[in-house]
């Protein structure tokens, strides 16, 4: 049991760095982020920005994409993180094993994940000739192109599904190691089949740990960047890659900004509506 | 009847975990092969789905290529920056939160959890307009401050829950016996907790070597290899490219397999809360 001890001064000693720090290279920066989308070039307050960035031709596809990359990505990320978790946490053997072999995507970023995928889906890649060699086609099949928009996502999502599924799967691993086994022994007492032991036992003590799982990865879906840039071009716009092509482009901070701005509140909706929706009572925490 | 279905649940459960696995494990296999295939098989059709020969070809063209070792080099020394600092700034906080109760303390808490629930990476562009006031703009030392944006609610959080799992008594013991706070410090807690600092250093160079958006956004000339890699794709060949993703890659591989045993708890810590 560690003690804790009143030495008032000393922690905030201790912290002022850390909170000097964050002040200094995130609150600054996000308030920044504000004042910069409302601002006119020469000063003063304006809206002409925003203006801009919602008739932009590319601002109603790059809001789709978004929203629609997030909501095809999220669930198969869940589901495929869930069946991963259960699988290690049966600990069988080999159970330790699987975990750093599930766990290695965690490790590579977003960009080498896009060139990962792009050797896969290249005019000339793995998946082309894979079909080739099995006699299925003869030409290969295009699939990064602007005539195969749904294969463009596609390629975009099974890349991010694969790159990001491991940080689901650790935080709902860490959840259900959480789950005290008495409850899992009861259930099978009662005679409780493995779906309802998953269905009334294991996902409602799961709840805490898939809403942060929930809110870590809408967070990032929504920065999608490195699979888009790599796998898209500026064919499958979303809104962090608008952001980053204003700015580093065209060189237009204001709309830049106006990006970044959208894209945080969008997030802060986010978190805020899923702490809303899925708010764990405490009795259901406590009482089965 | 019941030893059958048993039976099937048996297959269902190791199938499935064999599949996850291949899942995860081929593209890392196909993308080592790319980057060991010529560019003119590269570019053939009909190619063969493994290829023909492996060669050295495009590797050393990509790590040849104009650039490629100074980026790398900034990568590295970028991501050591990030870990010094990061350190030396959230050790302490984390040191204070795991040992001392004050007011405050689930405000800070919350707000470095709340850090966690925004796009940091996003902050760049700001962050670009200000370096440029302050001389910071395509520096490494920029670029750094940035990664550790984005690495200190980690530092933070782990390293509080490594001091969390030392006894207080055996400092207060030491500084009994004369020593000073920050020699008990230094003499006990320290050597205990240097394993899951270096731990917690190697996941920090990982965040700082694999990250795209704000290296891009804040340097020009000096880059780093990803931003590198990104300003120069749209003129790169697939070989470079393979290259390049293997590259990128292949540290983050050794690192993680090092820090396994640890990856799940910091991620635990470091999330779930």
């Amino acid at each position: 049991m560690v003690r804790i001890l009143r030495k008032v001064q000393l922690s905030y000693l201790l912290l002022a760095p850390t909170l000097l720090f964050l002040v200094l290279f995130f609150f600054v920066p996000l308030v920044q982020v504000v004042g910069t989308a409302f601002r006119a070039r020469g000063g003063g307050f304006t809206l002409a920005h925003w203006q801009r960035l919602f008739t932009d031709i590319h601002f109603p596809d790059a809001l789709k994409n978004t929203l629609l990359l997030a909501l095809l990505i999220i669930p198969a990320q869940l589901v495929l993180a869930f069946l991963a978790a259960l699988i290690i946490n049966k600990q069988g053997r080999g159970s330790t094993a699987l975990l750093y072999i599930y766990a290695i995507p965690l490790g590579i970023s977003d960009l080498a994940a896009g060139l990962i995928w792009l050797s896969i889906f290249t005019e000339r890649g793995y998946l082309n000739s894979l079909l080739q060699n099995l006699g299925f086609i003869e030409r290969p099949i295009l699939y990064l192109s602007s005539r195969s928009p749904q294969w463009l996502v596609a390629a975009v999502v099974i890349t991010e599904v694969w790159r990001a599924t491991p940080l689901v799967m650790v935080i709902l691993l860490s959840g259900l190691q959480m789950i005290a086994k008495d409850y899992l022994e009861a259930a099978e007492i009662f005679g409780c089949s493995w779906w309802q032991k998953v269905r009334l036992v294991i996902l409602p003590l799961l709840k805490p740990s898939i809403q942060s799982a929930l809110i870590m990865r809408t967070i990032l879906a929504f920065q999608v960047f490195g699979p888009i840039v790599v796998l898209a071009g500026r064919l499958l716009p979303v809104l962090a890659s608008e952001s980053f092509h204003w700015y580093a482009i065209i060189r237009h901070e204001y709309i830049a900004s106006a990006y970044a701005l959208l894209l945080m509140v969008l997030s802060v909706l986010v978190t805020w509506s899923y702490l809303v929706l899925l708010r764990t009572k405490e009795e259901q925490l406590g009482v089965m | 009847m019941e030893r059958r279905k048993r039976g099937l649940a048996q297959v269902l459960f190791y199938g499935g975990a064999l599949l996850l696995a291949i899942w995860t494990l081929l593209p890392l296999l196909l993308i080592t092969l790319a980057a060991f295939t010529s560019r003119s098989e590269l570019y053939s059709w009909p190619r063969s789905f493994l290829p023909r020969e492996l060669s050295l070809e495009s590797f050393l063209y990509f790590a040849k290529a104009h650039g490629v070792m100074e980026a790398t080099l900034r990568s590295i020394l970028v991501a050591l920056l990030t870990i010094l600092i990061s350190l030396l700034i959230g050790a302490p906080a984390g040191y204070a939160l795991s040992r001392f109760r004050f007011r405050g303390r689930e405000a800070f808490r919350l707000g470095i959890l709340m850090t966690r629930m925004f796009p940091t990476s996003l902050l760049a562009i700001p962050l670009a307009i200000m370096y440029i006031n302050l001389g910071l703009y395509d520096t490494l030392l920029g670029v750094s401050l940035m990664h550790v944006t984005l690495a200190l609610p980690f530092v933070v959080l782990t390293t509080a829950s490594l001091f969390m799992k030392i006894p207080y008594d055996l400092e207060e013991a030491a500084l009994t016996l004369g020593c000073s706070r920050l020699g008990a410090f230094v003499r006990i807690c320290l050597p205990m907790v240097t394993p899951g600092l270096v731990a917690a250093a190697i996941f920090t160079f990982v965040v700082s070597w694999n990250e795209v958006y704000a290296s891009s956004v804040l340097t020009l000339r000096n880059r780093t290899l990803p931003a590198h890699i990104m300003a120069t794709l749209e003129a790169s060949p697939l070989n470079f490219r393979f290259a390049g993703g293997f590259f990128m890659t292949l540290p983050a591989l050794v690192f993680i397999f090092i820090i396994r045993k640890r990856l799940l708890h910091m991620w635990g810590v470091a999330i779930n809360k």
